[in-house]
């Protein structure tokens, strides 16, 4: 069998003496939604950050289709096929939409200074495709025609668009999502849900962290539970949702998990 | 990325106007004022690279500035080396040193940089200082030779200097201009919104910093070693920290990361400053308030007055 | 071994200089979060209103002293109330350059009333101690003490008082400092006259055994720098620490290598924390 899209095993992260990640295995398969959740401090987001190579993990190592790929810089990690976004939405906050979502692309090309003193062939060849590309990136996303307008002018839910079209125009394999769906309305999170699910049809694995339950439940394909940096549960929703050690994490406080 | 007409228009007519402007006014005075303006405003859209459009506060500019200024001028003066070869020699050497500086300099970011480059400017004229054989000291160079004639083309007048500094300067203002409207300029503007995003989407953040880097040394280079050469002296205090910071006013009452900013602003500051030599002892008292003020209340400069004028007062 | 331990006294004297700098620079670095530029001319002023009060009003030091203390206690706290405090909200940036803007001000106002000459100021101090055959001088003892006691005096009011601990609760963390009610607003104004007040006391001390000119301040705002960077931005005891050892160092160096060798330290110092650990050597991680 090959291996898994992304790997992750006996991951490790130590800040001092606190274990935010401890010894957690998870693999995500392509054309899956995963999911992570478990309550506030639970170490989601530090996981998030490992994988995506913004911190070195302590222990363990982390496989992109059977390579190792623990503690390369994020840019790498991108380059590698791993797009991410971030709890809150960032942006590129002064620039113009489409210009936000070009950026994303840029991992693709090759013009250099030369180019852009010369305005080569190859600037302008590429820099229409880098424009061509975020167009139908935003269009994915269902906000094509928000394009030209300042991403501090549009509204919270169109960000959130904006920033998954941002990390999709560079073709990602794997999608990291972190808190997709957090301060926006039940409205608004069924139409996100409904653009993620069309994510993973275009054939793009997604991992996302998330807070509202019924998201999580509706979309995902595999559920990884963390509590205090342990994983303590993992399966299809169904069985998360019947889990006991599940429900006393999230209900019993942490101090027994 | 193409100009709108109107402002084509605009351009061709200020292009136009440079041009003539030492067959218009027959006053050598003014006209050298001009050329050392145009020199500086080499360097302020150096600095304008890094702080404008990557977000980064370097203060080594005017010690960049000094280093290309006493490259070509210990090239041409003691060594004789021609004008043509030294130039293109101390804008490699200026940029050469920046990549090495950059090396540990952009180890950091923010503050400490800017702390980084300021003991780097300092040290820069320490060293400049203290190696009097080479540098001549607190004495500076001087008797740095104009330069020589390429055919017929020969630059010892005063007007066929302007006309050397003018091209250089388009060529300046060309060349930031290309690079900001690319995708490499985009790169630079992702960084400084924001690193951490810019590094998720691909971008290899420390090089664009570096790229960066270098170019705004390589500029100052260019810019320093034409002062040295049109001056035909060079001097401790051009490369400075008081240099970095003159540059610092002129970027910001002309404008950060505005194509026209660098160029206004200095132009205009020495503008008035020649106009006003009688109180030139009140120089730095004045422009440190006037700093102050701008960036309070106008930090987008001149530049970014004139965005707020209606759409077609622009035009 | 009497030379060695007379440029210890010598190197204690000038560490005690250095630390009351870096002391003013960390402090505003702990609440502001940026470097504040303009403080080497802190410094330079409080030297030169020491010189007029001991020159032109024929005070006796401590009263030009406490002069120069009060004088640069309301430059400080003008500089936050009219200039950093409007900046609040915008990029690190745009303070760094509002700092140099304040540098070059008051350096350039220097340079307008004062001249560029270099001014010996007088002390009453002026006798010679000897003590296990080294020589010091009156002056050096008082630079000596009155730093210590200044220190000691800093320790009490960040420790001991409710304003002191405002301070270092929003060195800490500003925004929980404005959540439990702190006037963060007025603590940033009291910071900075107390960073003027330490400028004051530093540039009166040092005033009789340097010169005093208008850009006295550039270089060991510098050092200062280092020193902060080092002990760790916004750390008390680091900068306390940081400014005897770089001064002992330094007067170390001037004496068995050479003064030339004596001036890279600071500078080399930068170098090696930036290339090793650029957030500073005594900093936890984050």
């Amino acid at each position: 069998m090959s291996a898994p899209l992304l790997r992750v095993e006996r991951l490790g992260m130590h800040f001092g003496g606190l274990k935010a990640v401890d010894d957690v295995d998870l693999d995500v398969p392509e054309g899956e939604i995963t999911a992570v959740i478990g309550p506030n401090g639970a170490g989601k987001s530090t996981f998030f950050n490992v994988v995506s190579g913004f911190c070195t993990p302590t222990t363990g190592r982390v496989a992109l289709n059977g390579v190792d790929v623990t503690g390369l810089a994020p840019h790498r990690i991108a380059r590698l096929g791993v797009a991410r976004t971030f709890q809150t939405t960032k942006l590129f906050p002064e620039a113009e939409v489409l210009d936000n979502v070009i950026i994303g692309r840029r991992q693709h090309t090759k013009s250099n200074v030369l180019d852009a003193t010369l305005r080569t062939k190859r600037l302008r060849t590429e820099a229409a495709e880098c424009r061509e590309r975020a167009r139908q990136a935003l269009e994915f996303a269902g906000v094509l025609h928000l394009e030209a307008l300042p991403v501090g002018s549009i509204p919270q839910e169109a960000r959130k668009r904006v920033a998954i079209a941002l990390a999709l125009v560079a073709e990602p394999q794997l999608l990291l999502l972190d808190e997709p769906a957090a301060g926006i309305n039940e409205e608004e999170t069924s139409g996100l849900t409904a653009l993620i699910r069309k994510v993973v049809q275009s054939g793009i694995a997604v991992c996302l962290v998330e807070h509202k339950m019924r998201m999580v439940m509706d979309l995902s394909d595999r559920i990884v539970v963390l509590n205090q940096g342990k994983k303590i549960a993992e399966g299809t929703p169904e069985e998360i949702r019947g889990d006991p050690t599940v429900i006393d994490a999230y209900l019993g406080g942490s101090s027994h998990a | 990325m193409r100009l709108p007409p109107a402002r084509g228009v605009a351009l061709s007519l200020l292009l136009l106007t440079a041009i003539l402007f030492p067959l218009l006014v027959d006053n050598p005075y003014l006209v050298s004022v001009v050329i050392t303006a145009y020199v500086t405003a080499i360097a302020v859209y150096g600095l304008d690279v890094m702080l404008g459009y990557t977000g980064e506060l370097s203060l080594a500019q005017g010690g960049f500035f000094g280093i290309g200024g006493y490259s070509a001028g210990i090239l041409m003066a003691t060594y004789e080396v021609s004008f043509w070869i030294a130039l293109p020699a101390a804008v490699v050497m200026t940029a050469a040193l920046g990549y090495v500086i950059g090396l540990a300099a952009l180890r950091t970011r923010g503050d400490y940089f800017a702390i980084f480059t300021l003991a780097v400017g300092v040290m820069i004229v320490i060293i400049i200082e203290r190696w009097e054989g080479v540098t001549g000291g607190t004495d500076g160079l001087i008797g740095i030779p104009p330069p020589s004639s390429i055919g017929p083309l020969r630059f010892d007048s005063l007007t066929a200097q302007y006309y050397l500094v003018l091209f250089f300067l388009v060529l300046t203002i060309y060349v930031v201009w290309s690079l900001v409207n690319s995708l490499v300029g985009r790169t630079f503007v992702a960084v400084r919104n924001s690193e951490e995003l810019a590094r998720a989407v691909g971008i290899d953040a420390g090089k664009t910093h570096q790229l960066s880097f270098v170019i705004s040394a390589a500029l100052a280079g260019l810019g320093g070693a034409l002062y040295a050469v049109f001056l035909g002296y060079i001097g401790p205090a051009m490369g400075g920290v008081q240099m970095t910071f003159m540059m610092l006013v002129y970027l910001m009452i002309g404008g950060v990361a505005s194509l026209a900013g660098p160029l206004v602003g200095t132009l205009l500051v020495t503008g008035l400053m020649q106009f006003l030599q009688a109180f030139a002892e009140y120089q730095m008292m004045a422009l440190g308030p006037i700093l102050v003020v701008v960036i309070i209340f106008f930090p987008k400069g001149l530049a970014g007055l004139a965005k707020l004028l209606p759409e077609r007062w622009r035009r | 071994m009497t030379l060695f331990l007379q440029q210890f006294v010598n190197g204690i004297a000038l560490g005690s200089v250095y630390s009351l700098v870096a002391l003013g620079l960390t402090l505003v670095y702990g609440v502001l979060k940026v470097p504040n530029f303009a403080h080497g001319a802190l410094y330079m002023a409080g030297a030169y209103v020491s010189y007029v009060m001991l020159t032109s009003f024929g005070a006796s030091y401590i009263v030009a002293m406490a002069v120069s203390v009060v004088v640069l206690a309301v430059l400080g706290g003008s500089m936050e109330w009219l200039v950093f405090r409007r900046l609040e909200g915008k990029t690190p940036v745009h303070s760094m350059i509002a700092a140099l803007g304040l540098l070059f001000f008051m350096e350039g106002t220097a340079d307008v009333i004062w001249g560029p000459t270099f001014r010996q100021v007088p002390t009453p101090f002026d006798g010679v101690v000897t003590l296990l055959g080294v020589n010091i001088t009156e002056q050096r003892i008082l630079v000596i003490v009155a730093a210590v006691v200044t220190m000691v005096g800093l320790y009490l009011l960040l420790k001991r008082t409710l304003v002191g601990m405002s301070i270092e609760a929003m060195a800490q963390d500003r925004e929980g400092a404005l959540l439990v009610g702190i006037d963060t607003r007025r603590v940033a104004l009291l910071t900075f006259a107390i960073s003027g007040a330490l400028a004051a006391v530093a540039g009166s001390l040092i005033a009789p055994l340097l010169l005093v000119f208008p850009n006295m301040g550039e270089l060991i705002i510098l050092k200062a720098f280092v020193i902060v960077i080092l002990g760790g931005m916004g750390s008390v005891p680091g900068a306390i620490l940081g400014g005897y050892l770089l001064a002992l160092a330094e007067t170390m160096a001037g004496t068995y290598v050479s003064f030339a060798f004596s001036e890279l330290i600071a500078f080399g110092l930068l170098v090696l924390v930036l290339v090793i650990r650029p957030t500073g050597l005594f900093q936890k991680g984050v």
